[in-house]
């Protein structure tokens, strides 16, 4: 009986994930159409372009391989799983236990990889393009990201991100440089990964600077939808991973019982709209920054984070 | 020793390190001397608190002339002089900011590797701010290697003496005249490097310290 009810908790986790994403990049849109004195398209458009996505045609290349047309459904299921694994509304749950965030950032790396490959796979030269830029971006956010990773792991003692949402909420983590300078190595590291700007701009299709959106160009119809469902739950994800690691408070917790999941999501659904607002804010301050600038921006994420990792052996703890 | 004292040195004491390695990042001057300048507040506040836990009022008198010299008076003439000299604002680098950086990265694990092993039975806090401030010092060796223009050295060098500051007041016990005159002799420093960069301006048009190889008969 336990056991049906945490597998339906961890169920209803998935299904809360899968049904936000859209919401949440509506949202982050929909506050940058108002910064900008515009209406702006209604909160439910992304999921109304998904379901006219996925009712359109398919059309394929004449020399589109087999992996150009699992890849999507690849990408989205990696995505997923990745997503289902992070503490949301509630830590502990079932799968939680069965990977750590060394997992995460592996499934999300062979999403990536995955994709680079089906940009180029037709042959056209922008999405040859446009994986060759990701991968450039991929080759320093990655190592960032691993770094951020082991700086996390050496404060709280395990990979695991219940443990460490657990260790960070209680008040022995004290006052740390470190995580300070993980934080904003996070961040630039998830603004990377999420192509959105300064590094890249999710809105254009402008051909000179685009990243992500050269490498799917060659998708329509349902492939097309699972892509923009993935970059949805993504950037959902990466929220959710700095909400669980550097905002722990109003989680449900194992012990606290089922009366505790509502709060949680309450708590859930106000931090991400808080983070989205902060995101929409920082996109319409800063303008985008040339291609040849990211391997600066993400070189300092990973200086900051190598340093952060650094500053921790000379700290209190170790 | 409670723990949050220690906590708020080691935040004040790893800022100073990150402000370093935002001087090695900048590539404008005037963003360098700002840069510069937050270093000394960074600085100020790491020695008031040291004052604070150390209950050693005589740090405190450190910390405003860290305050006062270092992020007023000195940056304020470093821009004067910029202007009067009307120089290109841009840095150039004598390597690139990526290996930079790294090589930034490698002395700070230097230094904390040497620190942690020359002094195991130190008070922590003392441990700690000695490793920082080692790294420091490095940090700014590494500015005045990277840069040619002589201006940027001189910031390099007066954070190479922030660094001894704060190594200065990691160790309990200093005496208030080794301080002061060390603060004399960098504004002694600062006034000499001055009216150097005025002479090398007049000879050779140029604060780019190249120019010094070619009239000594080096050629690069």
């Amino acid at each position: 009986m336990a056991l049906i009810l945490e597998l339906a908790v961890q169920g209803a986790q998935m299904i809360l994930v899968l049904l936000l994403a859209p919401l949440l990049t509506g949202f982050v849109r929909k506050v940058k159409a108002r910064l900008l004195r515009r209406q702006g398209p209604s909160l439910v458009q992304p999921y109304r372009d998904l379901l006219r996505l996925m009712r359109k045609e398919v059309v394929l290349a004449d020399n589109a391989s087999w992996l150009f047309r699992v890849t999507p459904y690849l990408i989205f299921a990696t995505t997923w799983v990745a997503a289902a694994l992070i503490p949301t509304f509630a830590t502990g749950l079932t799968f939680s236990w069965t990977a750590d965030l060394i997992a995460i950032v592996a499934l999300l790396g062979s999403a990536r990889f995955f994709l680079a490959l089906a940009g180029m796979d037709v042959g056209t030269s922008f999405g040859g393009i446009g994986s060759s830029r990701e991968v450039m971006i991929a080759s320093l956010a990655e190592p960032a990201m691993l770094l951020i990773v082991f700086s996390l792991a050496l404060v709280a003692g395990a990979t695991q991100l219940s443990t460490v949402a657990a260790f960070m909420g209680s008040p022995q983590v004290g006052l740390r440089v470190s995580l300070g300078m993980s934080l904003i190595a996070l961040v630039m590291v998830a603004v990377a990964e999420n192509a959105r700007i300064p590094v890249d701009n999710p809105s254009t299709h402008l051909e000179l600077t685009m990243v992500h959106e050269a490498m799917v160009l060659e998708y329509s119809g349902r492939h097309l939808a699972m892509i923009e469902f993935a970059a949805f739950l993504k950037l959902l994800l990466y929220m959710s991973l700095i909400c669980c690691v550097f905002l722990p408070w109003g989680q449900a917790t194992a012990e606290a019982g089922p009366e505790s999941l509502a709060p949680g999501v309450v708590a859930y659904i106000g931090k991400l709209a808080v983070c989205g607002i902060l995101l929409a804010v920082f996109e319409t301050a800063i303008a985008k920054m040339r291609v040849f600038r990211v391997p600066d921006f993400l070189g300092a994420a990973l200086m900051l984070a190598l340093l952060g990792t650094l500053l921790l052996f000379v700290s209190r703890s170790l | 020793m409670n723990g949050l004292t220690f906590d708020i040195a080691h935040l004040l004491a790893g800022g100073l390190v990150l402000v370093s390695f935002m001087m090695l990042y900048q590539d404008r001057l005037f963003a360098l001397i700002n840069v510069f300048a937050l270093h000394a507040v960074v600085l100020a506040l790491s020695v008031a608190w040291q004052a604070y836990i150390q209950d050693a009022h005589h740090l405190y008198v450190t910390a405003a002339i860290a305050l006062v010299f270092k992020a007023i008076v000195i940056p304020v003439g470093l821009h004067r002089i910029i202007q009067r000299l009307g120089i290109h604002r841009d840095i150039e680098t004598a390597v690139g900011i990526g290996p930079t950086m790294l090589g930034g990265i490698g002395l700070v694990a230097l230094s904390m590797v040497l620190m942690l092993r020359v002094t195991p039975e130190a008070d922590p806090l003392a441990r700690e701010d000695l490793a920082f401030a080692l790294s420091i010092i490095l940090l700014g060796l590494l500015v005045m290697v990277t840069r040619r223009n002589a201006v940027s050295q001189v910031v390099g060098f007066m954070s190479l003496e922030n660094g001894l500051v704060l190594a200065a007041t990691g160790a309990k016990g200093m005496p208030l005249v080794v301080e002061i005159s060390v603060a004399f002799s960098i504004l002694i420093a600062f006034i000499v490097i001055g009216v150097f960069l005025f002479r090398i301006r007049e000879r050779f048009d140029s604060v780019d310290v190249g120019a010094l190889d070619d009239y000594r008969g080096e050629h690069r």
